[in-house]
C-alpha cells in the first residue's frame, strides 16, 4: 500500500461524500462555462443582428461638388461631370477576398421628379435588399411586388395625398403606390421609392448608381480591411465607413462582455468559497484521522500528500463534471432562453480553463486546511483517548 | 539504565486562560521487556503521560530518554520518524480508518516505509494471523466487532516490529472475555520480548502485567509494586 492507494480508497469507498464534495466546484465551473459559452455565442449573435441593421459602409462616386444629400451622406451632384457607378460595381462588392462578410449590397439611384406639379426625391432601389437593410421600415399597405409598382415616404405621401392604391403618374409612367412607409424620422420620410431598373430608365441614366449601401458583419475582420478591398475593386469611387455604427456596436458588445465577465467572477468567488468550506469541515471531520496519521510515524508531507491528492483527483473530476454540465445546460438553453440564432461552439480554450480552475479552486481550498491539520500534535488530534 | 527514561516531567495544559496541571514531577524507569499497567481515577493524567511517552506529547518541563535519545529535542518530523521506528499505538477506539479494510489499516505504517507491497501483504497477514484475525483481512472497520477491531489496532501497532508498544484502555470498551483476550494478546508479545504499557481502569488485567504504576492528581503514588508473572 502506498500514501496514493490511501487516497484513492477513500475516493472509491466513500463516493457519496466526494459527490457531496465536488457538488459546489461542479456548480460554480458549470455556471461559468454555460455563462462565458453562451455570451460568446450572444457577442457573435448580436454582432451579426446589429451590422445587419443598417448599412456600415456607403460607395460614393468621387467627385468635387456635393449636391444632394441622403441619408446623412453627401451624394454628388448628378449636374457635374463625374465618373458614376454603375450596377458592375454593385455586383463586384461580392467578389471581394472578405465577401463572405459581406451581408447586403444595396444600390440606389436617386434623381428629382415631378409629381403632381411639385418637384419630389425619386430613390430607385432593390426592394429585397433595402427591407434587408432596413428593418425598421414599417408599412401601411404591402409591399411592392413588381417593378410598377412603388412606395412613399410618410411626408411625401401626406403632402400629396397619396395612399396605398393610389395610382402616381412619374414622368408619364403610371405606378401603383402599394404602400406608405410609416414615420421614419429620416430622409426616407421626403423620398418615394421605385425599382432601381425603372428608375435608371426614367431617368434616362441605365445602369447608372448614385452610391451604394453595404452592410458588412465585421466580426471576423476590421471594418478598415473590407473598406480597402472595396477600393481596390472600385479605385474610382469613395468608399466610407459610418464610424458611429461600428462604434456603437462595439460599445454594445464590449457591454455585454464585461457584465459576463462580471457574473462569471462572482460565481468563481462564491463556488471558491463553497468549496473552501466544504474542503475545512472535511479536513475537521478527518483530524482523528490525520491524528492516526501522525502517531504512526506520518509526516507532515505524507499527511498532505494524501489530502492533496485527494483534493485534486476530486477536483479534477468535477471540472470536468461541470464542464460537461456548462456545456450541456449552454447547448440546451442558449437557443431558448438567449433566443441565439447562432451555435454554442466547443472551444477548447474554455474546456482547459474550465478544469484549471477547478483543480486551483480545489487545491488552494484544501491547501490550507490540510497544513493545518498536519500541524496538529497527534496527542491533540487524538483528544478521545 | 531503563529502556524508558522519565526526568522531573511536568505538563501544564493551557485551556481558556486556565492552567490545568496534568502532571507534576513524574520520574520513572521502565526497563526493556516489562509489562506495565499505568492505574488511576479519571483525569488524573494517565492518557497525558501515555501520549509523552508516545513522542507526540511534548511535556512542559522535564527530559525523557528512550533507547538513550533525548526525544523531545528532536525536531517535530524526527519525532514522526522515531514514532515510526520506535512505537505502537493501541487506542481505546475509534482508532481505524474506516475507509481502509483492516489489512490495509495494518499496512498503513508500511505506506511509508521501503517495503515492496508483497512485503507488506506478508508483514500485514502475518500481524493480523496473531491476534487470530487471518480470516477478517479484507473487511471495513464497520463490518467487524468491537473486539475484533481492537485486535485490527494491535496488529497495526506490532506490524513494524517496534520494540515499545503502548496502549490506552485497549479493553474499555470490550466485555470481560473479549478483554481477557485482548490482555493475553499482550502477555505473549512481551514474552516474545516487546516492552508494553497499559493504561486501565480494571484492576482485574493486573494479573496480566508485572508492574502497576498509580497516578493520583499527576503524581505517582506507589512504584515499583513488583508482582511475578
Ligand atoms: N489538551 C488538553 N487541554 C487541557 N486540558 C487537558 C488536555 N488534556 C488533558 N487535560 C486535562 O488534564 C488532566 C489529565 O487528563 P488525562 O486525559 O491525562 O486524564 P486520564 O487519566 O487519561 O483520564 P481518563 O481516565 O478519564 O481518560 C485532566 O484534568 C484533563 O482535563
Ligand atoms: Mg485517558
Amino acid at each position: 500500500m502506498r500514501l496514493l492507494d490511501i487516497s484513492l480508497n477513500n475516493l472509491r469507498r466513500r463516493k457519496g461524500r466526494m459527490l457531496f464534495l465536488s457538488l459546489g466546484i461542479v456548480l460554480g465551473v458549470a455556471t461559468v462555462v454555460a455563462l462565458i459559452s453562451i455570451t460568446v455565442a450572444m457577442r457573435a449573435d448580436l454582432e451579426d443582428k446589429i451590422d445587419q441593421f443598417g448599412a456600415n459602409i456607403v460607395v460614393l462616386p468621387e467627385s468635387d461638388e456635393l449636391a444632394l444629400s441622403y441619408g446623412g451622406v453627401t451624394v454628388a451632384s448628378a449636374a457635374v461631370d463625374v465618373k458614376e457607378l454603375t450596377m458592375d460595381d454593385a455586383a463586384r462588392i461580392r467578389t471581394i477576398p472578405n465577401k463572405a462578410n459581406i451581408a447586403n449590397v444595396a444600390p440606389k439611384l436617386i434623381g428629382e421628379v415631378d409629381v403632381k406639379g411639385s418637384s419630389a426625391m425619386l430613390v430607385g432601389v432593390d426592394f429585397p435588399s433595402e427591407f434587408f437593410v432596413k428593418k425598421w421600415w414599417k408599412l401601411d399597405g404591402e409591399a411592392p411586388s413588381g417593378p410598377d409598382e412603388i412606395i412613399a415616404g410618410s411626408a411625401v405621401a401626406a403632402a400629396l395625398g397619396l395612399r396605398p392604391g393610389s395610382q402616381v403618374v412619374i414622368k408619364g409612367n403610371e405606378f401603383k403606390l402599394a404602400g406608405v412607409l410609416r414615420q421614419t424620422g429620416q430622409q426616407d420620410d421626403n423620398a418615394i421609392f421605385a425599382d432601381i431598373g425603372r428608375t435608371q430608365k426614367l431617368l434616362g441614366k441605365p445602369n447608372a448608381v448614385s452610391l451604394i449601401e453595404v452592410s458588412a458583419l465585421c466580426r471576423a475582420c476590421p471594418i478598415e480591411e473590407i473598406t480597402k478591398q472595396l477600393s481596390d475593386i472600385m479605385p474610382g469611387a469613395k468608399i466610407s465607413a459610418l464610424r458611429f455604427a461600428v462604434k456603437s456596436r462595439e460599445e454594445t458588445v464590449s457591454q455585454l462582455m464585461s457584465f459576463s465577465i462580471a457574473l462569471s467572477i462572482i460565481v468563481v468567488i462564491i463556488g471558491a468559497l463553497i468549496v473552501f468550506i466544504t474542503m475545512l469541515s472535511s479536513v475537521n471531520e478527518r483530524t482523528r484521522e490525520i491524528g492516526i496519521f501522525r502517531a504512526t510515524g506520518f509526516r507532515k508531507l505524507h499527511v498532505i500528500r494524501v489530502i492533496l491528492v485527494e483534493a485534486l483527483i476530486v477536483s479534477f473530476g468535477a471540472g470536468v463534471m461541470g464542464w460537461l454540465v456548462g456545456m450541456g445546460g449552454s447547448w440546451l438553453l442558449g437557443p431558448r432562453v438567449a433566443n441565439l440564432d447562432v451555435n454554442v461552439e466547443f472551444n477548447p480554450w474554455l474546456t482547459a480553463g474550465a478544469i484549471g480552475l477547478s483543480i486551483l479552486i480545489g487545491l488552494a481550498s484544501s491547501a490550507y486546511p490540510a497544513m493545518r491539520a498536519s500541524k496538529l500534535d497527534p496527542s491533540e488530534a487524538l483528544r478521545f483517548i | 539504565m531503563g529502556l524508558i527514561e522519565l526526568y522531573d516531567i511536568s505538563k501544564l495544559y493551557q485551556s481558556d486562560g486556565t492552567e490545568v496541571r496534568a502532571l507534576t514531577d513524574v520520574e520513572l524507569s521502565i526497563d526493556e521487556g516489562e509489562l506495565v499497567a499505568i492505574m488511576g481515577p479519571s483525569g488524573s493524567g494517565k492518557s497525558t503521560l501515555l501520549t509523552i511517552l508516545g513522542a507526540m506529547n511534548p511535556p512542559t518541563t522535564g527530559q525523557m530518554l528512550i533507547d538513550d535519545i533525548d526525544v523531545y529535542r528532536l525536531s517535530v518530523e524526527q519525532r514522526a520518524d522515531f514514532r515510526h521506528e520506535y512505537l505502537g499505538f493501541v487506542f481505546q477506539q475509534l482508532q481505524l480508518i474506516p475507509y481502509l479494510t483492516a489489512i490495509e489499516n495494518v499496512m498503513l505504517p508500511l505506506a511509508i516505509s521501503k517495503h515492496s507491497n508483497k512485503e507488506q501483504q506478508l508483514m500485514a497477514t502475518a500481524a493480523l494471523e496473531r491476534v487470530g484475525l487471518g480470516d477478517k483481512m479484507k473487511r471495513l472497520p464497520s463490518q467487524l466487532s468491537g473486539g475484533e477491531q481492537g485486535r485490527v489496532a494491535i496488529a497495526r501497532a506490532i506490524v513494524n516490529h517496534p520494540p515499545i508498544i503502548l496502549a490506552d484502555e485497549p479493553t474499555g470498551s470490550l466485555d470481560t472475555h473479549t478483554g481477557e483476550e485482548v490482555m493475553q494478546i499482550f502477555k505473549d508479545l512481551n514474552e516474545e520480548g516487546l516492552t508494553i504499557l497499559i493504561v486501565t481502569h480494571n484492576p482485574e488485567n493486573t494479573r496480566y502485567t508485572q508492574r502497576t504504576i498509580n497516578i493520583r492528581d499527576g503524581r505517582i503514588v506507589r512504584k515499583g509494586a513488583t508482582k511475578c508473572a
